[in-house]
C-alpha cells in the first residue's frame, strides 16, 4: 500500500510556472480524478508523480519518502503510468509492448520469465486486447493502443497508478469495461489511483475524489457532489446551468445544450 | 515450430517460437562466420586448398595436434598475412555494425549511423594530422596515424557530447545536430589539409576509403579488447534499449534511468567505433546498413537484434574485404568503395520485400 502525496509543490518548464502551491494526497484504495479545462496541468502532475519532471519547490513523497531520492527502478515498482496516446514503435507487437511492464522486476541480467509471460497474457486478457498480441502496433487504432498500455500498467504491478485521460480514445463501452476494471483493482488490491479525466461524467461516476484545476491553482476538492456545481463549471469552464443529478445514483451529471440563441442560422462566415 | 502446438496460439507461444528461430538464426550464422573465415584465408594470390587452410587454423588450436602436411611457408600466409586481415575485418564490421544498432536505437532515428556524432570527422582530422606531420613516431608498437585518429575520435564526440548537453540531461536532437554541425566543421578542415597535402594525397584519400592491407596481429590485439568490453556492455543493456524504443518519458516510467543508459551507451559505442576507424579508416555503409537488414530479417528486439548484427557485420566485412584484394588484384581497392557496391544490391531488395514497418 503506497500514499502519494504533494506538498505546496510548483511545478513548471524552465523557471516557468504551470502549477502553483499544489498540495494533494492519494491514500490506498482511493480513486481521485483530476478535472480542470485544457493546458490546465494535469498531465504535468502525473510527469511530476512519475519523476519525470522535478518539482521546482515543495516536496512529493511517496510513503514518505521523497520521490527524486528513489531510484527509478523502484519508482516504477511503485508507481505505474498511462500515458496519454504515445507513438509507439511500429516495429514491436502489441505482446512485447505489453511485456515491456515487467522492466522494472527484471535485474541487468535477467530475461522474462515463463511467469512473466502468464501476467502479460492474463492482462491483456483482462483488458481484451488477447487476441492483438501478434499485431504491430501501428495497425492498431487509438483505442486499442489505449487497452494495451492499460494491460502494460496491469502487468507492472504496482501500489500506485497514474492514468492521464485513459478513457480518452475508447467507445462508451470500453469506457465502462476500463474504468470498471481501474475502479475493481483500487478496491479490491488497494491501489492508490490517480486519474486526468476529461469527461466530467465518468469522473462523478469512478472517481471518490475530485480535484478541480484551473489558473495553476486547485480550484476546489472534494466528492464529485462538492467539486461538481453550477458554480463551479461555470467559472472554470464557461459553461453556464449544466448541471443535473443522474436519475440513477444522484452523482451530479454534466449535460451540455448548443447555444441556439447565440449564433443565427443564416448568419454567414465572413 | 513449437513442440508444443496449444503454446503457439498463445501470445506468449507466438513469442517462444519467434525467439527459437532467432536463435538458430544466430547459431547458423556462428557456424558461417567460422566457415567465411575459413574460406577468406583460403584465397589470395596464392592457392591454398581448403582442406589445408583449416587444418593450419585447428593445428593452431590448443589440445589439437595435426599432422604438418604443408610447406611452413604455406602456414606463414594462412597464419601472419591473411589470417590477422580476416580477423581485423570481423572484428571491425561488428563493432560498425554493433555501433550502429546502438545509435538508431538511442536516437530512434533510421538516419544514424556510427559517424553521426563526430567520430569520423574527428578521426580523419586525427588520421590527416598524422599523415602530414614531418615526424615518424611508434608509439606502443604501432604508427602515429592510428593513434591520433583515435584521439581525434574521441575528442570529436566529446566536444559533440558537452556542447549537446543541457544542465543534466543530453537531448537526443540536440546531440545530433550538433553532431552534423562539428562533422561539418572538421569536414572542411579535412578537405582544405588534403587539397593542400600534395603528394601525400593519394595516401590520405585511400586511408579515408578504408583498407585491412596493412592488418597486423599486434593492431588486432589493441583493438580486440575495446571492442569485446563495448560490445557486451551494448548487449547487456539490450533490453534497456528495447524500453527506451516507447519514448524518454514511458521509458522513465518503466524503471530506465535515461540519462545514464544514455550516458554508457554513447561511450561503448564511440570506443568501439573509435577503436575499428583508427587502424582501417572510416568505412561506410556498414553501419547504417547491416542493421536495417538484420532488423528486416529478424525483427527489432535488441537482445537478439544486437547479437544477430555482429555476426552479420562480421560476416559481410570479410566478404566485401575478399572482394576488394581479388577482385582486380593485385591492386587492392578501397574496402569502402566495395561495402557500398556490393551492399546496396543486396539491402534493396531486402526493403522490398519487406512486409511491415522496418522501424
Amino acid at each position: 500500500m503506497i500514499e502519494l502525496k504533494m506538498q505546496q509543490v510548483t511545478l513548471g518548464y524552465d523557471h516557468h510556472p504551470v502549477l502553483e502551491d499544489i498540495t494533494l494526497k492519494v491514500s490506498p484504495g482511493e480513486m481521485v480524478g483530476l478535472i480542470g479545462p485544457n493546458g490546465s496541468g494535469k498531465s504535468t502532475i502525473i510527469k511530476a508523480l512519475s519523476h519525470v519532471i522535478r518539482p521546482e519547490s515543495g516536496k512529493i513523497t511517496m510513503d514518505q519518502r521523497t520521490i527524486t531520492r528513489i531510484p527509478r527502478r523502484e519508482l516504477a515498482c511503485m508507481v505505474g503510468v498511462v500515458p496519454q496516446l504515445p507513438l509507439l514503435p511500429s516495429t514491436f507487437t502489441a505482446f512485447e509492448i505489453v511485456l515491456m511492464g515487467r522492466n522494472p522486476h527484471l535485474g541487468l541480467f535477467q530475461s522474462e520469465s515463463k511467469h512473466d509471460w502468464e501476467i502479460t497474457r492474463e492482462a491483456m486478457e483482462k483488458t481484451g486486447t488477447a487476441e492483438l498480441a501478434n499485431r504491430y502496433v501501428n495497425e492498431l487504432s487509438g483505442g486499442e493502443i489505449q487497452c494495451l498500455l492499460i494491460a502494460r500498467v496491469l502487468v507492472q504491478e504496482t501500489k500506485a497508478i497514474l492514468l492521464d485521460e485513459p478513457t480518452a480514445n475508447l467507445d462508451i463501452g470500453r469506457q465502462v469495461e476500463i474504468l470498471d476494471l481501474i475502479k475493481n483493482l483500487c478496491t479490491r488490491n488497494n491501489l492508490a489511483v490517480l486519474a486526468a479525466v476529461h469527461d466530467l461524467n465518468l469522473a462523478a461516476q469512478y472517481c471518490d475524489r475530485l480535484l478541480l484545476i484551473n489558473e495553476r491553482r486547485i480550484f476546489a476538492e472534494g466528492t464529485p457532489t462538492e467539486v461538481i456545481t453550477d458554480r463551479n463549471i461555470k467559472e472554470v469552464y464557461g459553461a453556464e446551468n449544466c448541471v443535473y443529478t443522474h436519475p440513477v445514483n444522484g452523482l451530479p451529471a454534466v449535460l451540455l445544450g448548443a447555444h441556439k440563441n447565440k449564433t443565427t442560422g443564416t448568419q454567414s462566415w465572413r | 515450430m513449437s513442440s508444443n502446438p496449444s503454446l503457439t496460439r498463445t501470445p506468449a507461444g507466438t513469442y517462444l517460437s519467434g525467439r527459437r528461430t532467432r536463435i538458430l538464426s544466430l547459431l547458423g550464422l556462428s557456424a558461417g562466420l567460422i566457415a567465411v573465415i575459413a574460406l577468406a584465408v583460403s584465397i589470395g594470390s596464392v592457392h591454398i586448398p581448403f582442406s589445408t587452410t583449416f587444418s593450419i587454423l585447428l593445428d593452431r588450436l590448443p589440445f589439437l595436434d595435426i599432422d604438418q602436411t604443408w610447406q611452413s611457408v604455406i602456414a606463414t600466409i594462412v597464419l601472419e598475412i591473411r589470417l590477422p586481415r580476416v580477423i581485423l575485418a570481423g572484428l571491425v564490421g561488428a563493432a560498425l555494425a554493433t555501433a550502429g544498432a546502438t545509435y538508431q536505437g538511442l536516437f530512434r532515428n533510421p538516419l544514424a549511423d556510427p559517424y553521426l556524432i563526430g567520430v569520423a570527422q574527428g578521426a580523419s582530422l586525427g588520421a590527416v594530422a598524422g599523415f602530414l606531420l614531418p615526424v615518424a613516431w611508434n608509439v606502443l608498437g604501432f604508427g602515429l596515424i592510428p593513434l591520433l585518429a583515435f584521439i581525434g575520435a574521441l575528442l570529436a564526440t566529446a566536444t559533440v557530447y558537452l556542447l549537446a548537453r543541457v544542465g543534466k540531461t543530453l537531448p537526443v536532437t540536440t546531440l545530433i545536430l550538433a553532431g552534423v554541425a562539428l562533422s561539418a566543421l572538421l569536414g572542411s578542415i579535412v578537405s582544405y589539409l588534403i587539397i593542400s597535402s600534395g603528394e601525400k594525397m593519394h595516401g590520405i584519400i585511400f586511408w579515408l576509403m578504408g583498407s585491412f592491407a596493412l592488418s597486423q596481429w599486434s593492431e588486432i590485439k589493441v583493438v580486440l579488447p575495446y571492442i569485446v568490453v563495448g560490445t557486451a556492455v551494448i548487449i547487456i543493456f539490450a533490453r534497456l534499449l528495447n524500453v527506451m524504443q516507447l519514448d524518454e518519458e514511458q521509458a522513465q516510467q518503466l524503471g530506465v534511468n535515461v540519462e545514464k543508459l544514455k550516458l554508457i551507451l554513447l561511450a561503448a559505442a564511440t570506443l568501439i567505433t573509435a577503436a575499428s576507424v583508427s587502424f582501417v579508416g572510416t568505412i561506410g555503409f556498414v553501419g547504417i546498413i547491416i542493421p536495417h537488414a538484420v532488423r528486416l530479417v529478424w525483427g527489432a528486439d535488441h537482445r537478439f537484434l544486437l547479437p544477430l548484427a555482429v555476426l552479420t557485420g562480421a560476416i559481410f566485412m570479410i566478404l566485401t574485404d575478399l572482394v576488394a584484394r581479388t577482385v582486380l588484384a593485385p591492386t587492392e581497392i578501397p574496402i569502402g568503395v566495395i561495402t557500398a557496391i556490393c551492399g546496396a544490391p543486396f539491402f534493396l531488395y531486402l526493403l522490398r520485400r519487406r512486409k511491415k514497418a522496418i522501424f
